[in-house]
């Protein structure tokens, strides 16, 4: 096996719970975003666009839809012929087996994996960000400071900051202390979860933690407060631009919405730097004679014939006459039938909503986000003598 | 697996579509907001589960290799078998064939290796649905030497003129092929016959100095030969000018066009990762074919967007066809207009064609 400088090890396993119905049967990093991707098509894009070509992709929770989305990475332009994606569930071993315990110890059980490339460097991402960042500048920072680990940080409020790993550092950014949520923080740069080691170093420190009975085997709480007190050095690297956690509900429909302002703080359609997903292969939208489509973003395979306004529609949406949507996500393949009423929801794939259904949040919360999975839908919105279950629509 | 290995046989294909012809040959025109014209016959016979199937190329083939590339997007980029792009060998000093007999002969490995017993050879101009398993039982009930496909159009225009039209008999089988025009019967270039049967007729053909294998074995032998015909019922378009190129585009925005097109089975098509289309607060779109990675703040009326286009502010798309990345400047005005690739029209612009005669405008033009 040819020597990578770096490796990347993409954390994918997680549940995300708070997203509710939407990973009921997948995992946080296969959950839909912005009309036509998965979250895990930002990190892997990022490596792409990097020219990192060897990535592991740590997978526990429920990994079938990301087993097969992933596939040979042909989509990421990550099929080589020397490194590419690899797939990378617990597996039981002679000593025994067990799951994941945390992020450390995924990356200590596939320590295997990353010899193979006897790389310089090891890339630890976590695949539940929306972001667009260039890896390679961050290597060459973390090269340039000679550091043991570097952190890509982000500036957040200081009301936020309790709410995130904090990163302590002195002026030229090389950090003293790690504090997990702080009630009191002393500085606003939050750890963005994106890690880049010496491999030769965290190695070391992996098989340490890995002897520690007390440890929680995660890189926040574990593995960088223990190279602290070993006195390594530990950089920040201040990432500027779009950022978010879709780890909600509420955050996910927020960070859709954020792509249909006119200047999107994320933008999608830069051709340097593509994400790439896996393709439906749909036909080009039909928007029809009496629909009105405005501030929405949608995909190939939609046929509209209603008012769509400040909605994302996936892939193989319809919207029946007579229907509105707005302020809402409309996941791959719902059929909207006629004169349906959809406002401030997230709707899950492959849902059919009967004519006529009216889909809104609670007008006295204006935080509320209508989540529709098929439990969710039950019989809400249909008149008496329509209240049988709805159908859904396994294409 | 299928008992059918297919040939897209491009050799007599004219590029009558000027602009759009002039670097890319018919087959490579883009088609429908995001597919070339060759796309519809390959998934066709992608979805009758062939395997082997090579394109006979001659002419002004790089855009179309550049879009077929390995075949992936078909699922035909196999270890053995799956998508050939194959020129006619020039340096063989003894070929005295002609024509596409020529292709025939000097690729008589990717029939001889394929392992199905029968061919389907077929041109790129129809556009179509037809179900060639289904095709390929008719020919084996037939007990027919040869099957020619073929659809009943009861509104014929002039794209259909210089089609070949079928006279066929209470059994289904050919009685005469000839061009006479008001004959409904419109032969759509595609037919089934077994592989061992079609190289002896080659080799035939090649022994007696004949240049077009259609003309010269079937047509010409069509009182020896025992030829069924099967009828296709469904979504069926010729592309051969501009103006057929225009009306069939257009007409996809009816919802019957486009449903029996592209609902039932899938088109495949080269994989290009667009963002999903975005639309402005101040878009207006109506009865309108979009592809993907296109931002629009105009107003598009009964008119089709390729990948990636632009529409600025107070722009007006009315009966068009944009193709891939142009951009139109703000308050620019195009009316009966095709826009081929990478067109660049600049602000408060204004071309207006004919309904029946739209205005071509060549591929990276600058206006």
């Amino acid at each position: 096996m040819n020597k990578k400088e770096v490796v990347a090890m993409l954390l994918a396993g997680g549940q995300g719970k708070r997203l509710k119905g939407l990973t009921k049967t997948l995992a946080k990093p296969a959950v839909y975003f912005g009309g036509t991707y998965r979250i895990i098509d930002f990190p892997l894009s990022n490596c792409s666009n990097s020219g990192i070509d060897t990535v592991g992709v740590l997978t526990q929770y429920e990994p079938l839809v990301l087993h097969s989305y992933i596939g040979v990475g042909s989509d990421w332009d990550m099929e080589r012929k020397d490194g590419g994606v690899f797939v990378l569930p617990p597996h039981e071993r002679e000593d025994g087996s067990s799951w994941y315990r945390g992020t450390a110890d995924a990356i200590f059980r596939n320590l295997k994996f990353i010899e193979q490339y006897n790389p310089e460097h090891v890339l630890i991402l976590s695949g539940d960000h929306i972001y667009k960042m260039d890896y390679d500048a961050m290597l060459e920072y973390h090269k340039a400071k000679n550091a043991d680990c570097t952190i890509s940080v982000i500036n957040v409020t200081t009301e936020e900051a309790s709410r995130f790993g904090i990163l302590n550092t002195n002026e030229d950014l090389s950090i003293y202390e790690f504090e997990e949520k702080p009630k009191h923080p002393k500085s606003t740069l939050a750890s963005m979860g994106i890690y880049l080691f010496k491999w030769d170093v965290l190695k070391k420190h992996l098989y340490e933690d890995e002897r520690n009975p007390e440890s929680s085997f995660d890189f926040g709480k574990d593995i960088i407060p223990l190279m602290l007190s070993n006195g390594k050095v530990l950089y920040a690297y201040p990432f500027e631009g779009y950022w978010r956690d879709v780890g909600t509900v509420q955050s996910l429909w927020q960070s859709n919405m954020d792509l249909l302002s006119d200047e999107p703080p994320l933008d999608l359609n830069d051709p340097s730097w593509r994400i790439y997903t896996r393709s439906p292969n749909q036909p080009a939208q039909y928007i029809a004679p009496e629909a009105e489509v405005s501030n929405s973003m949608i995909n190939e395979g939609c046929v509209v014939h209603g008012l769509v306004d400040h909605s994302v529609l996936f892939y193989g949406v319809e919207v029946g006459t007579g229907s509105v949507i707005t302020d809402s996500v409309i996941m791959p393949n719902v059929k909207i039938g006629n004169n349906v009423r959809i406002h401030k929801a997230i709707i899950n794939e492959n849902l059919v909503i009967p004519e006529g259904t009216v889909l809104e949040p609670n007008p006295k919360d204006s935080d509320e986000i209508l989540l529709i999975t098929s439990e969710e839908l039950g019989t809400a919105g249909l008149a008496d003598d329509q209240k049988t279950p709805i159908p859904i629509n396994h294409l | 697996m299928s008992e059918l290995m297919g040939v897209i046989n491009l050799d007599h294909e004219l590029d009558l579509l000027n602009e759009l012809t002039y670097f890319r040959c018919g087959a490579a025109v883009p088609f429908a907001g995001r597919y070339r014209l060759i796309d519809f016959v390959l998934s066709n016979m992608v979805n009758a589960e062939m395997q082997d199937i090579a394109v006979f190329v001659r002419r002004k083939y790089r855009s179309l290799m550049d879009h077929l590339g390995e075949g992936r997007p078909w699922g035909l980029d196999r270890k053995r078998g799956g998508l050939f792009v194959l020129p006619p060998d020039w340096n063989d000093a003894s070929d005295t064939s002609h024509g596409d007999l020529q292709h025939i002969r000097n690729n008589m490995d990717f029939f001889k290796r394929g392992k199905a017993k029968y061919i389907l050879h077929s041109g790129s101009q129809h556009i179509s649905k037809v179900d060639f398993c289904d095709a390929y039982d008719y020919h084996r009930k037939m007990g027919a030497d040869v099957t020619l496909i073929y659809t009943k159009v009861d509104q014929l225009e002039p794209e259909h003129d210089p089609c070949l039209r079928l006279e066929v008999d209470g059994q289904g089988y050919v009685t005469n092929i000839h061009h006479e025009k008001d004959h409904p019967n419109v032969y759509m270039e595609m037919f089934i016959m077994e592989k061992q049967f079609f190289l002896e007729q080659v080799r035939y053909c090649i022994a007696h100095g004949d240049s077009y294998f259609f003309r010269d074995a079937i047509q010409r032998n069509h009182k020896q030969l025992k030829i069924a015909a099967y009828e296709y019922k469904g979504y069926h378009a010729v592309i051969n000018s501009v103006e057929s190129y225009y009306k069939n585009s257009i007409e996809l925005l009816c919802p019957e066009n486009y449903t029996s097109l592209f609902k039932e089975r899938p088109v495949n098509t080269k994989i290009k990762y667009e963002a999903p289309t975005k639309y402005l607060d101040s878009a207006a779109v109506n009865n309108s074919l979009v592809a993907n990675g296109c931002v629009i703040e105009g107003t598009v009326e009964n008119s089709i967007l390729f990948r990636g286009v632009k529409v600025h502010k107070g722009a007006r798309i009315t009966n068009s066809i944009v193709m891939q990345k142009c951009e139109i400047g703000e308050n620019a005005v195009i009316e009966n207009v095709i826009l081929d690739k990478d067109v660049n029209l600049p602000p408060d612009r204004m071309l207006v064609g004919d309904v029946r005669r739209p205005f071509v405008i060549a591929k990276s033009s600058t206006l």
